[in-house]
């Protein structure tokens, strides 16, 4: 993606070894490389995640506020996605250089967490038509290795499962004005139902072969790019094409098939990976990683 | 709130004298050509360098044909503060900074080695918990460090404050920025003891100056003992790789 320069003959070797399911880092079409996560790394936020893939580095911060919910949706709260791409992932991305990647990813996320299916805002709601949480769900990408829009779901739904939302504890109508009366207790919370988030998985096509989770390299070789938001248990429910160039309808159809079966892998991953860190975060004293290490 | 108390404990329980807890590292990313991440206490920084290369786009009509055109720029992470920020950069106070810093780095970069050609240095507040200003200071040198980028000698920023009016404070964190009391910001060439930039909010008497930027100084002498040794520790673990680094206590070149 950035400054990522190849020659002719680098291509045609990329993709000479995706006819032959064998990439030039060892994969296979349908191998993800490995992914690092930690969680509650960010102290000032109610919840965050890092995700390291591979060479793509992603920090989520989500911070919860009580707003006024819209009008046509009285009984929902309301979530936000910010994209800041940072300048430290490529000089390219200084001042207002990264805004049209961040505006496609964050498009994205909103309309693949559209569906009530997905993510129910409801629970968000406090008081009908008066008072909700808004969920500033902010993504920082620090490094471009390829596949960003991948790692940044995957750091989303981490920063998303570990957001802690503060119970509110009474609720009183003075005339117009409400009382809202928040827990005293820090760790007086709920947490989110992370479970039909979906995961996004893109397809990259080089040659006639899709292949998933693309490097830098690789993506400079395709022609085209397919992202699709899969759930849990295998629905698709948000789906677009990114980049130039064209894709045959069959290899649509193709791509929602492999989508699918990759997506569930994928989420499935993750649950096990957020269990364990939970399980590491719950000891006492847990060490903090971070960037040290 | 007293910044002192009279057991001569600040509010975090440090003595005036003492720094917070900095832990770093060289060399956090792969693509850029130098890097560096630095907490200060709470105050987390992550800073990259690219270059030097030829100027690209806007730059390319600001070149200097004798030096190197040092550009820099400072975010903040939206989340990385109490209250949520609108946007990661481009409102004044973060321009503000973005020039201190640059300020601060021209005066130990020897850009005369570079004529005709670019320094990138980005500098990311992941984390902000007061001192902003200097971690991204000491995070660069790092980065600059790491990207081997000639230099006189390190750029290294402290603060200092002035508690109850004698006492004076090094290293400040946020909550004794709020409570109130003058805060001068120093960034120094610290083994020559030169000062490159100095920055003043609040008032004391000028009386209390001396003693005052004597502390922030001495911050400085100590922070730059910490990342000298960060320095020479990542040398010595990434020379040991290639067998060039290797040197026994006596200093005697394996």
């Amino acid at each position: 993606m950035a400054g990522v320069l190849l020659s002719e003959a680098e291509k045609t070797f990329i993709l000479h070894g995706v006819q032959n399911d064998l990439r030039n880092d060892g994969r296979s079409k349908q191998d993800y490389r490995p992914i690092e996560l930690e969680m509650d790394i960010v102290t000032h936020a109610n919840g965050s995640a890092r995700v390291r893939l591979a060479n793509t580095d992603i920090l989520v911060g989500v911070k919860t506020e009580i707003d006024v919910p819209k009008s046509d949706q009285p009984n929902q709260g309301k979530i936000e996605f910010f994209v800041d791409c940072s300048a430290n992932a490529t000089p390219e991305f200084e001042g207002k250089g990264g805004e049209d990647l961040a505006t496609e990813i964050s498009n994205f996320l909103r309309s693949s967490f559209a569906s009530p299916l997905s993510f129910d805002l409801k629970t968000l709601c406090i008081l009908k038509g008066v008072q909700c949480w808004i969920l500033y769900v902010d993504i920082l990408i620090l490094e471009c290795g390829g596949n960003l829009f991948d790692a940044v779901s995957l750091a989303v739904k981490a920063a998303l499962h570990n957001t802690m939302v503060p119970n509110v504890e009474t609720v009183a109508m003075d005339g117009g004005n409400v009382d809202l009366q928040l827990s005293g207790d820090p760790y007086d919370c709920w947490r989110l139902d992370i479970t039909n988030i979906p995961c996004l998985v893109t397809l990259t096509k080089i040659g006639e072969h899709l292949i998933v989770d693309p490097t830098a390299e690789e993506e400079e070789c395709s022609m085209a790019s397919l992202v699709l938001a899969v759930t849990e248990n295998g629905r698709i429910n948000s789906i677009c094409k990114t980049s130039v160039g064209s894709l045959h309808p069959q290899t649509l159809s193709d791509a929602l098939k492999v989508g699918a079966e990759v997506g569930v892998g994928l989420n499935k991953a993750l649950k096990e990976a957020l269990a364990r860190e939970e399980k590491r975060l719950q000891a006492d004293k847990p060490e903090r990683f971070g960037f040290l290490k | 709130m007293e910044l002192l108390t009279d057991q001569g404990l600040r509010l975090d329980g440090r003595r005036p004298n003492e720094l917070r807890n900095i832990k770093c590292k060289m060399g956090v990313y792969n693509q850029a050509d130098g890097s560096a991440y630095i907490e200060q206490g709470n105050t987390k920084v992550l800073a990259t360098v690219y270059g030097p290369h030829q100027p690209r786009g806007q730059a390319r009509n600001r070149i200097h044909h004798d030096e190197a055109l040092v550009n820099c720029q400072y975010s903040q992470a939206v989340f990385s503060a109490g209250e949520r920020k609108n946007r990661p950069r481009g409102d004044r106070k973060s321009q503000e900074i973005s020039i201190h810093i640059r300020q601060a780095l021209v005066a130990a970069i020897r850009t005369e080695l570079y004529p005709r050609s670019q320094l990138d240095i980005f500098v990311e507040v992941l984390q902000a918990d007061g001192g902003n200003f200097c971690a991204c200071v000491n995070a660069a040198t790092l980065a600059l460090v790491d990207a081997g980028v000639g230099m006189r000698e390190y750029a290294v920023a402290c603060s200092a404050s002035l508690a109850n009016g004698e006492v004076p404070l090094v290293d400040i964190s946020h909550l004794e920025e709020m409570t109130g009391g003058p805060n001068l910001t120093v960034a120094s060439l610290p083994i020559s003891g030169q000062v490159a930039l100095m920055e003043m909010s609040q008032r004391f008497h000028s009386d209390h100056l001396p003693k005052v930027l004597e502390r922030a100084l001495e911050g400085c002498k100590d922070i730059h003992r910490i990342l000298d040794d960060t320095v020479r520790k990542h040398v010595e673990e990434t020379g040991r790789a290639s067998g060039w680094g290797q040197v026994d206590r006596a200093g005697i070149v394996l």
